[in-house]
């Protein structure tokens, strides 16, 4: 049995048959994670419990308790998800030392459904960043070049997907931060619709936005995890009733008669020639399943940047108040005053790419400013959204690029944010619409860095999204192809 | 007192009423008061790191009710927006609050004018929030702790226009408030406790002139008294400062009871920018016509109505009717004896005698009052049967309202029982003449005097438990 290839859902249904234990499959991952994690640092904190955890598990597949298709499969957590007893981070020093005594929703799902947590994934600061690289637990590395960012925020829960550190894991996605890193590391990852999953135990970047998904090797693994967490809760008061996600009509499906709509707009100036070639290539594949692709104008997507970035900062701004250093997390030492503890705090447990977006979201928020910029943001976002909705009226699916580059090299972008910010143009407009949207491997650019198709569906279609992007699967291999470098990777 | 034919002063009232309901506005902690400290608190009102709020229900129906009980209209789609400002005892370091869109406005309550008038103090808006917690400073250790447990009891804060010419307006308006939160059952109102706290905006401008002056928003009186004063205070303080040439500066002060002054917490000038937008984690809520049509039918009489019934039905005086109904304790205290079969003239006068004069003397709340109401019309029954004098009657009611006695079983163990048997009365005051053969002998020399002194005397010998009369004229018969 080769581990290394297979998918969560092969793992499940090997474990299910008995042909390889839960403890067996949380052994391998430990190893996977000892081999390669201190080349790719994607954990932040790897859990002392898990063999522990999947012998239980494996008593409970055995008794009939544990019934997912996933129970027993080892899984990655972003750490900006709370579980009882461990060490979130949310890679800020502002939260180095805290341990919820509460669980996500998402998280204790999982559990529910016999999920064997490995740990903890390196993430960007508060999810503030699209390169992994601001975390205060240094850089995490893309499993394809390790010169280059796995992307972000997300980026540890992308990157182990890739360096199979684990089988799937949860990521979050406010602006990209699923689908950009999946892109980045040639994994399928899927933010779905904005309420479908619960946000509580999810620490808040910006609440009218974040949004939990699963990052994995292929569709189907992504339609189980969905099929677990897409759940209303009685404990988020935004999250709704959906008609979740059906596996079996994911795996089933097929792209024939699918309407399936390129933006021109998407294929604009910034766009990376080697992104453009293979994102039209693998509409070109969709094309000759049966479905009928066809571009449509979208100019409203020159708003969704500054829309995002008021909305998100100034949400942001209002979340990231209650760390000051009074209740948990980091506290600075000798503050003369309540104020200056306060600012002290604030200074040093922050890192720039927060404290940038805190004052951005302040000033956005002030009073003079809010009409200007926070009511002139979500007027926009009522236009994209709006957009959309007409868009989604003539079209089963959206296609288009999901960043506008491949993985960067580490420190590229960090020196110049705007940049980095231009880099989310495609994704963050998905966030302000609160639609679904995967990223699923498409290709290669000449550097052989990952590209992923962005591929967009209209209110609770996830399993539309899914099962284009399963059957796509079927017939290519990009999915499938693994960063050549790993099994040379000398353990350090 | 300032001339107040020279200068006007107007008044607009904030009040912050605590909601009574069981568990607070985002989480199922209990709201109770008290309690060892952060032991009422959750992870959610304590605003760890990725909890949300979920709203509880009970709280916009116990606003709607005010609303309504207020004659505000109420707002049919609602938000919650967020306040942000930095404070240890504000764990998330925002409010959630209502500034766009508040659950009621445009209400109103007539109170009695300066002039013996009627006048209608309008209510601006009431808006739907939670409570912060407290900050208990160690002066041992010199430290500050916080203590959460307070964190996300629901309040409404209850905006007035500047309507208020006086600070005996100010007081009735509180009084009829606190009343009709009471009565409708969404607050205990108990201002020693926090449950009700009103901040006071004030101006002062020359009589006359339509344009009003700077403002000053008072912080922190914790009784209708401490208000009165707050309010005088700072009335003269103003009009100090505008006859010495100076100008008032618009800021926040902070009422401190114990040196009887206020004094300047924050001016304008740093007065803090809340940055307020809507509160992503909480969807609208919608509040149907079906419902206020409901929680309109829900409401009980309200203390107008009951002021007007009990002067035209039960024949009370205005002023009884009038003071009775400032008071939910005082009402329940009423009409539980009422239903009992009492007379409504007599409770009343015991109510506005005997209780009113206990409350004022141990500085207590009809509230607190911790009594079984029932044992007022016993009480009041042993008096009619004259089983117990009158004056007896008002010793035992002390017992009563001080340690909660049952008058019945008071009177029997202390012995209080009127002695009717003329026999024993006669004998024991026989005893009293013969050792006071001074003062008889003085009486029926035309010291009228005298006889008060052996009437005391005799009284004191039978305990107060003989009827005085009785003890009066069987003396005179004695002395002859």
């Amino acid at each position: 049995m080769n581990l290394e290839s297979m998918t969560a859902l092969e793992l499940g249904a090997a474990i299910k048959k008995g042909e390889i234990s839960a403890v067996e499959a949380a052994k391998f991952s430990l190893e996977q994670i000892d081999k390669y994690d201190r080349k790719f640092s994607c954990f932040v904190t790897v859990q002392d419990d898990v063999i522990s955890r999947a012998e239980e598990v494996q008593k409970k597949i055995c008794s009939g308790e544990y019934i997912s298709p996933l129970a027993g499969v080892p899984m990655g957590i972003k750490d900006n998800m709370c579980q009882k007893g461990i060490q979130t981070s949310c890679g800020s020093r502002m939260l180095y030392n805290f341990k919820p005594t509460y669980s996500a929703t998402a998280v204790e799902l999982m559990m529910n459904a016999g999920a064997v947590p490995l740990g903890k994934l390196n993430m960007d600061e508060f999810a503030m960043g699209s390169t992994s690289e601001t975390s205060w637990f240094g850089a995490t590395r893309n499993p394809w070049n390790i010169n280059c960012v796995p992307g972000g925020s997300s980026g540890g829960s992308a990157a182990a997907v890739a360096a199979g550190e684990c089988f799937y894991s949860l990521g979050s996605d406010t602006g990209g931060s699923i689908r950009q890193p999946a892109s980045f590391c040639g994994v399928t990852g899927i933010k779905p619709t904005y309420g479908s999953v619960s946000r509580f135990g999810l620490v808040a970047y910006a609440s009218s936005l974040d949004q939990i998904g699963p990052i994995a090797r292929n569709a189907a693994d992504c339609a189980a995890v969905l099929g677990e967490i897409m759940k209303q809760d009685k404990r988020d008061n935004t999250s709704v009733e959906t008609r979740g996600v059906d596996l079996q009509a994911v795996l089933n499906a097929d792209v024939k008669g699918m309407r399936i709509g390129i933006p021109t707009d998407f294929f604009g100036e910034g766009l990376d020639r080697e992104v453009a070639a293979a994102v039209e290539a693998a509409a070109k594949q969709l094309e000759s399943m049966g479905a009928a692709v066809e571009k449509f104008d979208m100019p409203i997507v020159k708003y969704a940047i500054p829309a995002y970035y008021i909305i998100a900062s100034a949400e942001a701004s209002s979340n990231l108040s209650r760390y000051d250093g009074i209740k948990y997390g980091y506290r600075a030492e000798n503050a003369a005053d309540l104020l200056d503890l306060y600012t002290k705090t604030r200074s040093e447990g922050f890192g720039m790419e927060v404290k940038r977006r805190i004052m951005l979201g302040c000033f956005v928020l002030s009073s003079g400013y809010y009409d200007a910029y926070y009511r002139k943001a979500l007027q926009a976002k009522a236009l994209i959204k709006s957009a959309f909705d007409r868009a989604f009226e003539k079209y089963d699916l959206i296609l288009g690029p999901v960043a506008p580059t491949t993985a960067l090299k580490i420190g590229e972008n960090l020196a110049d944010p705007l940049k980095m910010y231009l880099g989310d143009i495609y994704t963050v407009m998905i966030n302000l619409a609160g639609l679904p949207a995967a990223s699923v491997p498409c290709g290669f650019d000449s550097n052989g860095m990952p590209v992923g198709m962005h591929l967009i569906g209209n209110y609770f279609d996830e399993s539309k999204i899914l099962g284009a992007a399963h059957a796509y699967q079927q017939v290519t291999d990009w999915h499938t192809r693994r960063p050549a470098g790993l099994n040379s990777i000398q353990t350090i | 007192m300032y001339n107040t034919k020279v200068w006007e002063t107007v008044m607009g009232l904030e009040v912050h009423v605590e909601l009574a309901t069981k568990t607070k506005i985002f989480c199922s902690c209990t709201t109770e008061f008290g309690g060892a400290p952060n032991t009422h608190c959750c992870p959610i009102c304590t605003g760890m790191p990725g909890v949300l709020p979920s709203l509880n229900r009970a709280v916009v129906e116990y606003a709607t009710k005010a609303g309504l009980a207020l004659n505000c209209e109420i707002t049919r789609y609602n938000k919650f927006d967020r306040k942000n400002y930095f404070y240890p005892d504000l764990p998330k370091a925002y409010q959630i609050s209502q500034l766009y869109l508040p659950i009621c406005r445009n209400g109103g309550i007539e109170i009695e004018a300066e002039d013996g008038g009627k006048k209608i103090i309008g209510i601006h808006e009431i808006h739907m929030e939670e409570d912060a917690g407290k900050l208990v400073h160690d002066p041992s250790t010199g430290s500050t702790m916080v203590d959460y447990n307070r964190c996300g009891v629901p309040l409404i804060e209850i905006v007035s226009e500047p309507d208020f010419r006086s600070a005996n307006e100010v007081v009735r308006y509180l009084e009829k408030l606190k009343a009709i939160l009471q009565f409708i059952g969404v607050s205990d109102c108990k201002m020693q406790e926090g449950s009700l706290r009103a901040d006071v905006n004030l101006s002062v401008h020359p009589a006359g002139s339509e344009k009003f002056g700077t403002r000053t928003e008072m912080k922190n009186m914790n009784s209708f008294k401490a208000i009165v004063r707050a309010i005088n205070y700072e009335a003269k303080r103003q009009i100090d400062v505008l006859e010495h040439g100076g100008e008032v500066i618009q800021e926040t002060r902070r009422w401190d009871d114990s040196r009887d002054a206020s004094f300047a917490m924050r001016s304008k000038e740093d007065a803090q920018d809340y940055k307020y937008f809507p509160e992503p984690d909480l969807i609208p809520i919608e509040i149907s016509e079906e419902v206020i049509a409901e929680t309109k039918k829900s409401l009980p009489e309200l203390p107008e109505a009951k002021r007007q019934r009990y002067i035209s039905e039960l024949g009370l005086s205005e002023y009884d009717a009038s003071q009775l109904t400032t008071s939910k304790a005082l009402v329940d205290l009423f009409e539980q004896n009422l239903a009992a079969g009492y007379p409504a003239k007599e409770l009343a006068n015991w109510i506005m005698g005997e209780v009113m004069h206990m409350l004022s003397d141990s500085g207590r709340e009809p509230e607190d009052m911790a009594f079984d109401y029932g044992y007022l019309g016993s009480l009041i029954g042993m008096v009619q049967k004259n089983e117990i004098t009158r004056n007896t009657a008002k010793k035992v009611f002390k017992a009563v309202f001080e340690e909660g006695c049952d008058p019945v079983k008071f009177v029997e163990e202390h012995n209080l029982k009127t002695v009717t048997d003329t026999g024993a009365v006669k004998a024991a005051i026989e005893e009293v003449v013969a050792a006071n053969q001074k003062s008889a002998e003085e009486y029926r020399s035309g010291k009228e005097k005298a006889l008060q002194y052996l009437i005391g005397q005799s009284m004191r010998a039978l305990r107060g438990k003989a009827d005085p009369q009785t003890v009066t004229a069987i003396l005179k018969e004695i002395l002859g």
